[in-house]
């Protein structure tokens, strides 16, 4: 389980201190499917990155499984479970798809078989890609299914959390897309995914609405989704030109 | 060949004792063990230290040995060793040198290797350069390579020096007739103190010759490294050189890559780049549960693999 007390996160701008999470508190139960929505800029990316450990937060703390891993740093949070897909996955000259897979499962002897039935689960035939580097000759839906195959291949994962892992994916795969979640979901691993996409709003246990960097609501689909359209579609200064 | 030597042999050349084929071994300056083969002749020069390799034209599917290793401190030795490349062969040359110092006294290797690449021939060489020992003294090797390819000959080099060399100057330079082909795959990595410097000079003379000159680079510690490409395009021509390092720790890095068109079809491109590893390649390999040092030597292997 992991829970976030109190949790904020402020950066030095040059207008002076910003304030990008404000108090956020946040469980999410063991096995449970939640999706993290809001507008951009509300700081959903931010909440993903303190909880992997790349952002330390300014205030609070943060637990998992009952340890508080507030100074926990990437390593130690990864080997203790949490997995982490990146929303712009990165991209290495000279290491293969396969040596990504396996370091990703911690088994540098997986056989090409092995890190085949990881790419085929991201709908990728392997046999075009193991020996591939992860460079710039990939596209950008391509990194992206490789990334999410990096996730799928730890074993260690008991949460999974995903920064947009729709963006970039065509239509056709998205539904692989939808297939691996539910899969991880039925290992009874827990899986946060931070989307805009309905499709993935279906199916969470659970939805949690970030806007100005702090927790507008919580709740089901039907809870939420009202409130979303009321966040997503205010623009005051349009608003008042359109009243004027 | 005793362990040390053996274990020379197996860095530099893949090799598990004496190779099949044609082969020089020379250990300590003197040769160890030699062997010709039908279409490849290894003969020794009479007026100055070295040998003479000649492939017979048309040879196809067969492989040279040349590696040199020394293991003894205090050696200085200059090698010229020549190669005459028959037409319409298609070769590997595997070359490389292993120093193993003990002693305080410095061992230092140069050569200079001259390769004559006959009409349509076809050679892959391979030289990889390693350094080991406690030995105070200094492990130092200054390559040279000389290239004339002719019409339509093609020639490929892929170089190494991963480990252990405290000096390096490395020379090649190549002239390309007509239709002719030169690619250069380099892979350096320095350490500690050490310096090396590799310079390349590519003419391209002849109508449609092109070369592509690709170094990959980590320079750690408190090492320097200095990158130079030349290449004129006198002709209509092709020419791309790309020089891409990884900086860290407290070292040095210079890359001077020049092109120069004599001729309006000359087409030549220079690519040149240095950093440090990027933060997020860490992280990313962070997130799955490696150490940052962990990473550094992943992303670092890969790089130079």
């Amino acid at each position: 389980m992991l829970e976030l007390r109190n949790v904020s996160f402020g950066v030095q701008g040059e207008k002076g201190h910003k304030e990008i999470l404000r108090d956020v508190q946040l469980t999410i139960d063991d096995r449970k499917f939640v999706v993290i929505t809001g507008p951009n800029g509300g700081g959903k990316s931010t909440l993903a990155k303190l909880i992997a450990g790349i952002e330390k937060p300014t205030g609070g703390q943060i637990l998992f499984d009952g340890e508080d891993i507030t100074d926990w740093d990437i390593t130690r949070r990864a080997r203790a479970g949490i997995s982490f897909a990146f929303q712009q996955p990165v991209r290495f000259k000279g290491i293969t798809v396969k040596d990504l897979i396996c370091l990703a499962a911690g088994d540098q002897k997986l056989s090409t078989s092995g890190v085949c039935k990881y790419l085929s689960e991201v709908g990728l035939c392997a046999v075009d890609y193991v020996n591939r580097e992860v460079d710039a000759s990939l596209s950008g839906g391509e990194l992206k299914r490789i990334e999410i195959a990096t996730i799928i291949a730890r074993q260690a994962t008991k949460l999974a959390v995903f920064d947009e892992p729709e963006a970039g994916i065509d239509l056709w795969s998205f539904q692989k897309l939808i297939k691996v979640f539910e899969k991880m979901h039925a290992k009874q691993q827990s899986i946060m995914i931070i989307s805009h996409q309905e499709r993935i709003l279906n199916i969470a246990d659970e939805i949690v609405l970030i806007a100005d960097g702090r927790i507008k609501k919580v709740g089901t689909k039907d809870e939420v989704l009202p409130e979303l359209m009321d966040v997503a579609g205010s623009c005051n200064f349009y608003r008042e030109e359109g009243d004027a | 060949m005793d362990e040390i030597q053996k274990h020379l042999l197996e860095t530099i050349a893949d090799l598990h004792g004496i190779p099949e084929g044609a082969y020089n071994i020379r250990s300590n300056s003197k040769p160890l063990a030699r062997a010709s083969t039908a279409n490849i002749e290894i003969t020794p020069k009479t007026d100055k230290d070295g040998i003479d390799i000649r492939i017979k034209a048309g040879t196809k599917n067969e492989a040279v040995h040349i590696p040199v290793i020394m293991d003894k401190a205090g050696l200085k030795e200059m090698v010229y060793n020549d190669f005459y490349i028959g037409e319409g062969a298609d070769v590997v040359i595997v070359a490389g040198c292993g120093i193993h110092c003990g002693g305080d006294d410095g061992s230092e290797h140069d050569g200079i290797h001259t390769f004559y690449v006959g009409r349509n021939a076809k050679v892959k060489y391979i030289e990889k350069h390693y350094g080991e020992g406690d030995g105070q003294g200094e492990k130092i090797m200054n390559p040279t390579t000389i290239v004339e390819i002719e019409e339509g000959g093609y020639m490929e080099m892929e170089t190494t020096q991963i480990k252990g060399i405290d000096s390096t100057k490395r020379i090649t330079e190549a002239k390309l007739a007509d239709d002719a082909t030169f690619i250069v795959k380099e892979k350096l990595m320095t350490h500690g103190k050490q310096y090396a410097e590799t310079g390349f000079e590519v003419e391209l003379n002849g109508e449609n010759s092109s070369t592509n000159v690709i170094s990959r680079a980590v320079a750690r510690d408190t090492s320097k490294q200095l990158f130079l490409a030349k290449i004129r395009g006198n002709n209509k021509c092709h020419g791309h050189s790309e020089c891409d390092a990884i900086i860290m720790d407290n070292a040095k890095i210079s890359a001077i890559p020049e092109i120069t068109a004599n001729h309006l079809e000359a087409n030549l491109i220079h690519e040149a780049a240095i950093g440090k590893i990027a933060g997020e390649q860490l992280i990313k390999l962070m997130t799955l549960g490696l150490t940052e040092k962990e990473a550094e030597t992943q992303i670092v292997n890969g790089f130079l693999k």
